[in-house]
């Protein structure tokens, strides 16, 4: 027999109905809500600052009120990152929701202990920049280590029905219940690269179902608007099988499994996690049916000393605004424009920050990668963005583009403007065994 | 000579850390590999990505999956948290190697 699991999001707002389908159809064993990045590990801290009932993922409630019954009545186990920086109150908020469903004797464990906050202080090494803390001149929110797979076992060997968690690694969130369905020991290095890969897979929910992946002409997803999340069907030595719901939408085959085997990471032969050096560089991926890819000789080596830290800094706020300009000269005119909100900005009102100014339709995502100028075109937006620490300068930047309405280049319309909190996130290194985690059951 | 847009032979994603982005490209077929891992060098890739890169270009093979694996530093105008481009990810950065010619006669 396989173990069964399944992705119930792979990202913080990932959508909610394509994984309850998933927990009615798809007779699993585990269903797995993957819901923090960096960004959000970092807003998460700033809403805790703001209100400690707050930092869990903003749509805990709405999915837990969908998912808790469907699980009850399937059988299904829930883990979940969605504690993102405040895992005991999402715990909390979790059996509030199940209590007020009627739902009886459900067990609801969250863990703790990857937020080091303690630990860092104003010297503590950043390699990436080659300095330390203080030198980011911007304030600490948060501070998280990356827990792995053996800060979840306990709480399953207790019979948690739902596991939350902050910072836990994304593979790790699939590791853990595969270790303690199969007593994988956590030095099994092989089938921890094994597991870990099956993780990786899973992980971002639809990138290995067909999202993420649609190019009409070159690769084409049957009914992406029903796209189903995937299943993995995990055998005892790792190996496993990928695929998802007949009755879903979306596409899994050898292209969709290679391009997310390699998403986000660097060396095949070496993905680190908490758990495990893993190696995809002898991945064998064969598609067995239509919809069904099978993994197999992925492997791994010792796991890393150290422990990856996100540090979350507070960012100041990002302010965007835009204006439209159309037909003849369009180009010409949004050009102008951007020039003379630029120059406003440095000579009238004196700010110093970095100014981008895009042109929508002419060049923008790729404008710093392509040298020259793109095509001239008959529907270009100006968008302006800027990062500052103060509000009133990004207001600033918001009257200014708006203000090209009446006093810019002719025929201007369209403007809308918004700001932003923004974060910055850093990372350094902390030893394991500096990173001691517990869990606590809640029951209903 | 038969000159084509990488798009036409392979497929690619794009994924970022920091700011660092990495993009997987993958043959649609075999036959084109050979092709690919000769033209698409580390050079190839930084030349691909202009101005956006202020660091180096690594590239990882898998021969038997017919994919490569382009690692680009400092290569994301600070990376999603820092960047000013609309797509402070770079998501549609595996699009700036599609893009790319390359001769893929046999």
């Amino acid at each position: 027999m396989t173990v069964r699991i399944g992705t119930g999001a792979g990202f913080s707002s990932d959508r909610l109905d394509p994984a309850l389908k998933l927990i009615e159809e798809g007779n699993l064993d585990y269903i797995i809500f993957e819901c923090v990045g960096e960004r959000t590990l970092a807003f998460g801290h700033r809403d805790r600052m703001a209100d400690p009932a707050k930092g869990y993922n903003k749509q805990l409630e709405i999915r837990m009120r969908a998912v808790l019954p469907l699980a009850v009545k399937h059988g299904v186990k829930i883990i979940t990152n969605m504690g993102v920086a405040n895992p005991s109150m999402a715990a909390e908020r979790t059996v509030a929701v199940a209590r007020s469903l009627g739902i009886e004797g459900l067990k609801v464990a969250f863990i703790e202990g990857d937020d080091v906050s303690n630990l860092i202080g104003p010297n503590t090494e950043i390699p990436e920049i080659n300095g330390v803390v203080k030198d980011v001149r911007k304030p600490v929110v948060g501070a998280n280590a990356y827990i792995g797979a053996d800060a979840l076992l306990p709480a399953l060997a207790a019979g948690a029905d739902v596991i939350i968690t902050g910072r836990c690694a994304d593979p790790s969130l699939f590791l853990a219940p595969l270790r303690h369905h199969y007593g994988w020991e956590s030095d099994d290095w092989s089938r921890m690269g094994a597991g870990t890969l099956v993780g990786h897979l899973m992980e971002c929910g639809m990138q290995i179902t067909g999202g993420y992946f649609a190019d009409p002409g070159r690769k084409d997803v049957l009914d992406l608007v029903h796209c189903g999340y995937p299943i993995a069907e995990v055998e005892s030595d790792g190996s496993a099988v990928i695929t998802k719901l007949d009755s879903a939408g979306g596409l899994v085959d050898t292209r969709t499994v290679k391009e997310q085997m390699l998403y986000e990471v660097h060396d095949p032969e070496r993905y680190l996690t908490p758990d495990v050096t893993a190696d995809f560089s002898h991945t064998h991926i064969d598609q067995e049916a239509p919809n069904r890819v099978r993994i197999a000789e992925a492997t791994g080596r010792e796991w890393p000393e150290l422990l990856k830290v996100t540090l979350a800094f507070d960012g100041g706020v990002l302010a965007e605004g835009g204006v439209s300009y159309a037909g003849p000269g369009a180009s010409s005119r949004a050009r102008l424009a951007a020039q003379v909100v630029e120059t406003r900005m440095r000579e009238i009102h004196g700010l110093q920050e970095k100014i981008r100014c895009d042109l929508i339709g002419v060049q923008s995502l790729l404008a710093t990668a392509k040298a020259g100028v793109g095509p001239d075109s008959e529907d270009v937006r100006l968008h302006v963005g800027m990062r500052t620490e103060n509000q009133e300068s990004a207001e600033m930047l918001l009257w200014e583009v708006e203000s090209l309405l009446c006093c810019g280049p002719a025929g201007g319309g369209g403007f809308r403007g918004q700001i932003q909190a923004s974060v910055h996130t850093e990372s350094t290194y902390i030893a394991r065994e500096n990173v001691p985690t517990k869990f606590q059951m809640l029951t209903t | 000579m038969s000159k084509v847009t990488l798009r036409e032979i392979a497929h690619a994603r794009a994924g970022d850390k920091g700011n660092i982005s990495s993009i997987s490209v993958w043959a649609y077929d075999p036959k084109h590999y050979p092709a690919m891992k000769a033209q698409c060098t580390e050079d190839w890739a930084a030349q691909a990505f202009g101005r956006l890169l202020e660091g180096s270009v690594k590239r990882y093979t898998l021969d038997h999956l017919h994919g490569l694996n382009f690692v680009f530093t400092n290569a994301l105008e600070g990376g999603v948290n820092g960047s000013l481009n609309l797509d402070g990810h770079g998501k549609s950065f595996s699009y700036i190697l599609l893009g790319q010619e390359i001769d893929a006669s046999e």
